[in-house]
């Protein structure tokens, strides 16, 4: 037991509760802006893992870091843009249509993977992002070392919290967001488009999910295999739920979901006993419980899920 | 301006054409990839029909390979049909595979009482695991797809527990795998120094026998009634509770029969690799039949066909056979826009 609490003294952990939200923070938020506009996106494990292999392709082949994070949000618009065109104008089964993006994004990442990456014994790597130093700041106890000694995209993922906050909250593009979410006849009453705005924020959602997933390969890990995303889309996507859709409340998720996820891996490494699939299946349980505790209340968008035709109620 | 208008039922030879259709396009669009890996499209989907087709091994293979997704495309079949997203199959899977290891590896009774006791043991460990989503669904509101996707993570670490710990083969060697049935519930081949075995013909008396369920009970027409229009199937008097938990006993009893299939037929004992993602295959399996048992086996059999020619189309050719799960996959898109076609048409 006093291991345990031990552990939740060390500031490496709280260390590593962020840099294990980033990829969960740009997953959730990009789900998060897909619902917010009625459209749920269940490609979200595929394009992840595209976001993942093509970041690190381009990179792998010479290109800098962040136009590897640039391009694998290219790729993941490119899927997302697919699966808005499935669902907004041709009305298709969301569910259904999320899954195949799922299926066809991943297997297309690992096809291209095999024929592009000449794989030996080990997987080839790049040099990856490295934690920033801000000088001062990062000598602050506690604190610093926990905020001042991250690497560049989580950076990036907080500043996407509070632009998608303010966006969505304050702009008049936001309040059109949401509406079409709640209800796109009344967005064409005023005079708006609803299909162009879910094909927006299905394309730019994905691409957030994608930089999440180049996160894992960019940052977190320097090479790239199949099956490395694991169920964060999935986990993102029960986020979503557990947010209330609401991006400040998403980055509390992601980085309590984090931090159980931080706790359970140095678990691992100091309890015995306990075989350790116990310690990795917590995070799914966790998002089971977490959906379950807030379903009830749970505001889902009124229009999610429904396809809009003009002029059909 | 062009509109959609809904037909009031969709011709036979639509129906027939759509699968077709969709097959070709995503053949076509996976072609630009293998050319991409500077081979002949026509050599490799050539080199594909004969890695499945080419000798009585190999069909007895696709066969072989057929005979799980005859089961998960069911079980996605009935549950799509009520608008029971359950992609859950691949833990529903693993769930009657270790169950049937389990039980079948002490079980002293003789194999023509065995083998029908084992194939319920692991269908009910199916319906139990998707029980479990479908009541949190209805008693909270909870989405089922998140539920029974984050559920196959947590079925395959616990199978990972199991076969390292309790039911670890002492015998195996290399990867863990989990002790063996008895022989005595070995199911027994379909075509001599094979692997095909009866479970073939399990697969396909069960298309059949949901196949009635669904088009001649009161049950059946009570699970259309609530994938058609939930909200109408419950002012016309169905609970709509009960269809959709007798919905969910059923797909998942489907999806664990195949695991329990596969464990009795081919492997013996689980492994964490046993599944190539039968699971979820078997939603491509089902989309790919419009839902309809029938299609459901024509449709694995297709399936199967991609994956094992691809296989021996990879050996071949030097394509990454991940070719299959992108062909695959592509199939399942193209095919929700088929059927967009065959239930509306196009007017002016």
């Amino acid at each position: 037991m006093s291991d345990a609490i031990d552990l939740l003294l060390n500031t490496s952990l709280w260390a590593s509760v962020l840099r294990i939200a980033t990829p969960l923070i740009f997953g959730v938020l990009g789900a998060l802006l897909c619902e917010r506009s009625g459209v749920l996106n269940l490609g979200i494990e595929g394009i992840m893992t595209m976001g993942a292999m093509s970041g690190w392709l381009v990179v792998y082949m010479g290109a800098p870091l962040l136009v590897g994070l640039i391009f694998a949000a290219l790729c993941g618009a490119m899927m997302g843009l697919l699966h808005a065109i499935l669902t907004v104008p041709l009305g298709l089964s969301q569910h259904v249509s999320g899954l195949g993006i799922t299926l066809f994004a991943s297997a297309l990442a690992y096809y291209l993977y095999r024929l592009l990456v000449e794989v030996g014994d080990l997987p080839p790597t790049i040099e990856a992002f490295k934690p920033l130093d801000f000088p001062v700041l990062s000598e602050f106890p506690v604190l610093g070392p926990i905020l001042f000694s991250q690497a560049l995209p989580t950076y990036l993922a907080l500043t996407a919290v509070a632009v998608m906050a303010y966006v969505l909250a304050r702009t008049p593009l936001g309040l059109a967001i949401r509406m079409t979410g709640e209800n796109p006849h009344a967005v064409e009453a005023q005079g708006l488009n609803p299909i162009r705005i879910r094909i927006g924020a299905v394309v730019v959602g994905s691409a957030l999910m994608a930089v999440g997933g180049a996160f894992l390969t960019t940052t977190a890990f320097n090479s790239f295999f199949p099956g490395m995303v694991q169920g964060r889309g999935w986990i993102c996507i029960a986020l979503v739920v557990f947010a209330g859709w609401r991006p400040g409340k998403a980055l509390i998720g992601a980085m309590l979901f984090a931090f159980f996820d931080a706790f359970q891996l140095r678990l691992q490494t100091t309890v015995e006993g306990v075989p350790y699939q116990l310690f990795l299946m917590a995070p799914y349980v966790l998002s089971i419980v977490a959906l379950v505790l807030v379903a009830r209340r749970a505001e889902v968008p009124a229009a999610l899920m429904a396809p809009y035709r003009r002029g059909e109620r | 301006m062009m509109r959609l208008e809904r037909r009031s039922h969709v011709p036979l030879h639509l129906a027939i054409i759509a699968p077709l259709a969709a097959i070709l396009t995503a053949l076509l669009l996976a072609a630009g990839l293998i050319a991409a890996a500077d081979v002949n499209p026509l050599t490799a989907y050539g080199e594909m029909v004969n890695g499945a087709f080419g000798s009585r091994l190999s069909i007895a293979e696709m066969l072989t390979r057929a005979t799980p997704l005859v089961f998960t495309g069911l079980a996605a079949a009935v549950a799509f049909r009520a608008r029971l997203w359950n992609i859950g199959g691949e833990g529903q899977f693993f769930v009657g595979a270790l169950i049937t290891a389990w039980i079948g590896h002490s079980l002293e009774v003789p194999g023509w009482i065995g083998v029908p006791i084992l194939m319920f043991a692991g269908m009910a460990a199916g319906a139990a695991l998707l029980a479990g989503p479908a009541f949190l669904r209805l008693r909270f509101g909870v989405d089922e797809v998140v539920t029974t996707l984050l559920l196959n993570f947590i079925v395959i670490l616990f199978v990972g527990l199991m076969i390292e710990g309790p039911m670890r083969d002492p015998l195996a060697f290399g990867w863990p795998s989990s002790v063996p049935v008895d022989g005595d519930y070995r199911l027994p081949d379909l075509i001599p120094r094979t692997r095909l075995h009866i479970g073939l013909l399990v697969a396909i008396a069960a298309a059949g026998a949901v196949w009635l369920i669904l088009a001649r009970t009161v049950f059946g027409a009570e699970t259309r009634a609530a994938g058609l229009n939930a909200s109408a199937a419950a002012f016309a008097g169905i609970s709509l509770p009960q269809t959709i938990m007798g919905v969910a006993l059923l797909s998942g009893a489907l999806a664990g029969l195949a695991g329990s299939v596969e464990v009795m037929g081919v492997t013996a004992g689980v492994t964490t690799t046993m599944s190539p993602g039968f699971g979820y295959a078997g939603i491509v399996v089902a989309m790919l039949a419009a839902l309809h048992p029938a299609g459901v086996v024509a449709a694995a059999v297709f399936v199967a066909t991609v994956f094992v020619g691809a296989d021996a189309m990879s050996r071949a050719t030097g394509v990454p056979s991940f070719i299959a799960d992108v062909i695959v996959a592509l199939c399942l898109l193209t095919m929700i826009v088929a059927l967009l076609f065959t239930t509306y048409r196009v007017r002016r």
